[in-house]
């Protein structure tokens, strides 16, 4: 079985993005939007159909999918030792189900942005990026070796700032998408050190770490490969948002909100996820106690996020803390993974992996679900602030059905898709230690509260009647066409579907070992989280639905500065900026300044003008004066003949 | 009894009368007549040297007669220039040709 | 004192004068008149040597070429005003200072310079022939010129187009 095509996953979004970005001008929107729409159309196809062959091919003697390389070739070889950089497409369980979860999530979003950016100025150029950023996740995905994922990974950084600033003529829009290049660039230096360090030790980039001898042993593994993951696992970090890295991803709200449902919650951010489960086989058999701290690090994280959603007022920012909370979650599940006998990967200790894995793929259908939702209603509204909605269930019937279902899907309520992932994660947690468990079902707790809370705020609770009539004054106030619509239902339908239909599946498609693994939910675990999400929800719905708030109102009273902390986030960002502006400007960036201006610009300006004085002094010699030339040519003729005779 | 020195002073006396010529002239042409003077007297010096020194060969001879040609040549390219010269800025003193100094 | 004696120092004398009266004439119409003497006493000189076919040709081509085409050169570029005042002075002197020391060197190494040469016989008819001459330009053997008198021929046609192409009115 040969996967040729695959190839095409990768270049038809690259040509897409080729076209519009170079002929775009010249073409109307309706052109543009299909062209990107179709390829990304096919490429969807495509990876459904590599899907099917790959799964459909059956497995190997020893019960796992096997890996398929189509394409490897060596791109720069070092002629120093083995080291090389190659290129390829590699597919393998996890890289087919994020083939899926991609072009999924983007062709939905490339349909609803017919309808959300319709005339935006930039139409063509937003579908340029768009193709070009699905393209870069793709290739992130189907890399051979960790050199391509970090390029690829460098281009989706480079996208995200592209479509963040889509709206380049506001300065929200500028400073959030700085904001988050330069801090996922930032953490992107301990990837390439990390990715270094690593091939400098053990000689290979290459995945394959079944080869034996692609790690090879070396005099201070236990030291230096943990050190290495980690320095990549802080790569990870950054793109997806963890705990102290998240502070770009609420930003990055300010892109339009489809590129937000791309890729700040369904496909980038997760990179990070995906790059720890992709050299999980390192982290599980050299870095196990490293792989406990990057799981308290998510748990932090989560619960941290989670607390910060539970007051802020603009919806978008309650998603993006939401999706950090979430992400979290992931990686708290890769993190809780213990080794078998003999550090061998077993499908029972390394549960997590399985949970981390069907979080992802259910996170991104719903959490695109909620965003495309949240686009419909900002669209209806023009605002983000849940103080400007209320009430919206009778306007926009489909938005509210949707929202809720994917809201109680991230509640973790049976039967929707996010209830059997989390409860894996929490097995996961629990197995790992009683107190990460509780930790972890609290969060949960705090994810079905701070989601029904907001869901309350968009479509029940106090409607701003006046605001409402001004829109509807001014034009319309209502369901989003279907284009938009479309695309929330498909989800919503994935959403709903991809968890109880086929229960113990996915666990045997995508397992740390790559053996079948036939989740089976653990019913105390299960019902406990359920119940404490349902709790969760009443409270909600006891504090929030009703038109007028008097709880919410006293407990803000009762502690101002919890909630006026929590909507601050907890002052990380001033905290960040007080580092940046106060220590690292004034007391490192300041003196370096000056010591650049004035003595290493000035040995060099003075260089220049020690050269441009010399210069001035022995023009004249340069006279241009044939005979002045001609003087000093005989002259030295005389002497040398002086000389010679001598 | 005409002893090769003599010829040789001869010729001095052209080539330095020449270097001076070019170093002193203010018009071109002048300093083109200097020129001559200067590849007269080489000439001579090969002539002398062949006649008196080498008889049985005829290098100094040929060189003579070759350098006549180019000098010839080098005349009327030299002078086509500064006609042209003359054409376009009226003047061919060497110190107003200053125009593509730096 | 013999004919040959005296006829070489009329020559000198003439080459001598007439080369410094190039140089310091005021009039550049007069310098080109002296030149016209010097390289007739310069193809005097080749006679005396018996060289009498180079002679010739510095008759006709140097005096008789040249030297005209200079002279209209100098009526067509009106620059007959040329003068030797119009000098700083202190570039004549620095110039006649390097003159002098060039030539006194020159003549000082040419007199501490014994040659192994011999004196200038009386003029000998056959020192060489033209037929001599047209066989050693037009052969390839040794002491044959046919590579370098065809490249003169070469550039002197490169001469004639560039001539036209510079001189010509646009």
């Amino acid at each position: 079985m040969d996967y040729q095509y695959t190839l095409l996953i990768l270049l038809l979004p690259f040509l897409s993005f080729l076209v519009l970005g170079l002929f775009g001008k010249w073409m109307s929107h309706k052109v543009a939007g299909i062209i990107g729409t179709v390829s990304i159309g096919v490429v969807a196809c495509l990876a459904f159909y590599t899907a099917y062959a790959y799964f459909g091919a059956g497995r190997d003697a020893d019960g796992t999918f096997a890996t398929e390389l189509p394409y490897n070739f060596t791109w720069l070889p070092f002629y120093i030792g083995n080291l090389h950089f190659d290129m390829g497409i590699m597919l393998d369980p996890i890289t087919v189900m994020m083939l899926i979860v991609i072009t999924t999530v983007s062709l939905m979003v490339h349909i609803y942005s017919f309808g959300y950016m319709h005339g935006e100025r930039g139409f063509q150029r937003y579908y340029a990026f768009l193709s070009l950023f699905t393209m870069s996740m793709l290739g992130l995905v189907v890399a051979t070796n960790i050199f391509q994922m970090y390029m690829f990974w460098e281009l989706v950084g480079v996208c995200s700032y592209l479509l963040i600033g889509f709206y380049y003529t506001t300065a929200p829009a500028v400073s959030a998408s700085k904001k988050a290049f330069i801090v996922t660039r930032f953490a992107d230096l301990g990837f390439l050190v990390g990715i270094l360090i690593y091939g400098f030790y053990t000689g290979t980039f290459s995945f394959d770490f079944t080869v034996s001898g692609s790690v090879r042993e070396f005099a201070g593994a236990s030291f230096i490969l943990p050190t290495a993951l980690f320095l990549m696992f802080i790569g990870g970090a950054g793109k997806s948002a963890m705990f102290p890295l998240h502070i770009w991803l609420p930003d990055a709200m300010e892109g339009p909100t489809p590129v937000s449902a791309l890729i700040h919650a369904a496909t980038m951010v997760v990179a990070g996820v995906f790059q720890v489960a992709r050299l999980f086989p390192l982290w599980i058999t050299y870095a196990p106690e490293t792989l406990h701290v990057v799981a308290w690090i998510g748990a932090f994280t989560a619960f941290y996020a989670a607390a910060v959603a539970c007051a802020q007022s603009d919806i978008k920012r309650v998603l993006a803390f939401s999706t950090i909370s979430q992400i979290a979650f992931m990686m708290v599940a890769l993190g809780v993974c213990i080794p078998g006998e003999h550090a061998i990967i077993d499908n029972h200790g390394s549960l997590g992996y399985m949970a981390s894995m069907y979080h992802l793929f259910t996170h991104a259908m719903f959490k695109a679900t909620l965003f495309l939702c949240a686009g419909c209603i900002i669209h209806a509204v023009h605002s983000n602030e849940m103080s400007m909605m209320g009430g919206m269930r009778k306007y926009m019937p489909v938005t509210n059905i949707t929202f809720l279902i994917a809201t109680l899907a991230i509640s973790g309520i049976p039967p929707f898709s996010g209830f059997f992932s989390k409860d894996e994660i929490l097995a996961a947690s629990f197995q790992y230690s009683p107190l990460m468990g509780w930790v972890m079902t609290g969060i949960a707790a705090m994810t079905a509260f701070y989601m029904f809370r907001v869901y309350y705020g968009i479509f029940w609770g106090t409607e701003n009647k006046e605001y409402h009539e001004e829109i509807k004054a001014h034009g319309h106030l209502g369901e989003a066409p279907l284009v938009m619509t479309l695309p929330l239902i498909l989800l919503t339908i994935i959403t709903i579907f991809v968890g109880w239909t086929l229960p113990g599946t996915f666990g045997s498609y995508v397992s740390a070992t790559g053996q079948a693994y036939v989740i089976h939910l653990d019913p105390k675990i299960a019902i406990t989280s359920v119940v404490i999400a349902v709790a969760s929800i009443l409270l909600a719905t006891w504090i929030y639905a009703r038109s007028s708030q008097p709880v919410a109102e006293r407990m803000k009273a009762a502690f101002p500065r919890l909630h006026e902390w929590a909507y601050r986030r907890f002052y990380i960002d001033e905290i960040y900026q007080f580092i940046t502006h106060r220590i690292i400007f004034a007391y490192i960036s300041r003196p370096l300044a000056w010591f650049d201006r004035h003595i290493v610009d000035g040995a060099l300006n003075g260089l220049a003008s020690g050269a441009n004085g010399i210069g001035e002094r022995i023009r004249p010699l340069q006279s241009g004066r044939v005979q002045q030339y001609a003087y000093v040519f005989f002259l030295g003729a005389v002497v040398l003949f002086f000389i010679m005779i001598i | 009894m005409i002893q090769i020195e003599y010829f040789l002073i001869v010729a001095a006396v052209m080539m330095f009368a020449g270097i001076f010529g070019f170093l002193t002239r203010r018009s071109t042409l002048a300093i083109l007549l200097s020129i001559e003077l200067m590849l007269n007297a080489t000439d001579i010096n090969f002539a002398v040297f062949n006649r008196l020194m080498y008889p049985a060969g005829h290098e100094g001879y040929f060189f003579s007669l070759f350098s006549i040609a180019i000098s010839a040549a080098e005349s009327a390219i030299a002078i086509a220039i500064m006609i042209n010269i003359y054409r376009q800025m009226k003047d061919i003193s060497i110190d107003k040709l200053q125009k593509l100094k730096w | 004192m013999d004919s040959q004696n005296i006829m070489f120092i009329v020559l000198a004398v003439v080459i001598t004068l007439s080369s410094v009266l190039t140089v310091v004439t005021r009039s550049i119409m007069r310098a080109a008149t002296y030149l016209f003497f010097t390289l007739l006493g310069t193809a005097g000189l080749y006679f005396l040597m018996g060289y009498t076919f180079l002679g010739a040709v510095q008759v006709m081509v140097y005096a008789g070429g040249i030297i005209v085409l200079y002279v209209f050169a100098i009526l067509l570029t009106r620059g007959t005003k040329d003068s030797l005042s119009e000098n700083t002075k202190s570039k004549i002197i620095l110039s006649a200072v390097l003159s002098l020391v060039g030539f006194g060197l020159a003549a000082y190494l040419i007199f501490i310079q014994q040659f192994k040469a011999e004196v200038l016989a009386a003029p000998n008819e056959s020192v060489l022939t033209m037929q001599q001459i047209g066989t050693n330009m037009l052969s390839t053997d040794q002491g044959g010129y046919l590579l370098p008198f065809e490249a003169v021929s070469v550039l002197l046609l490169a001469c004639i187009v560039a001539g036209l192409m510079i001189a010509r009115k646009r």
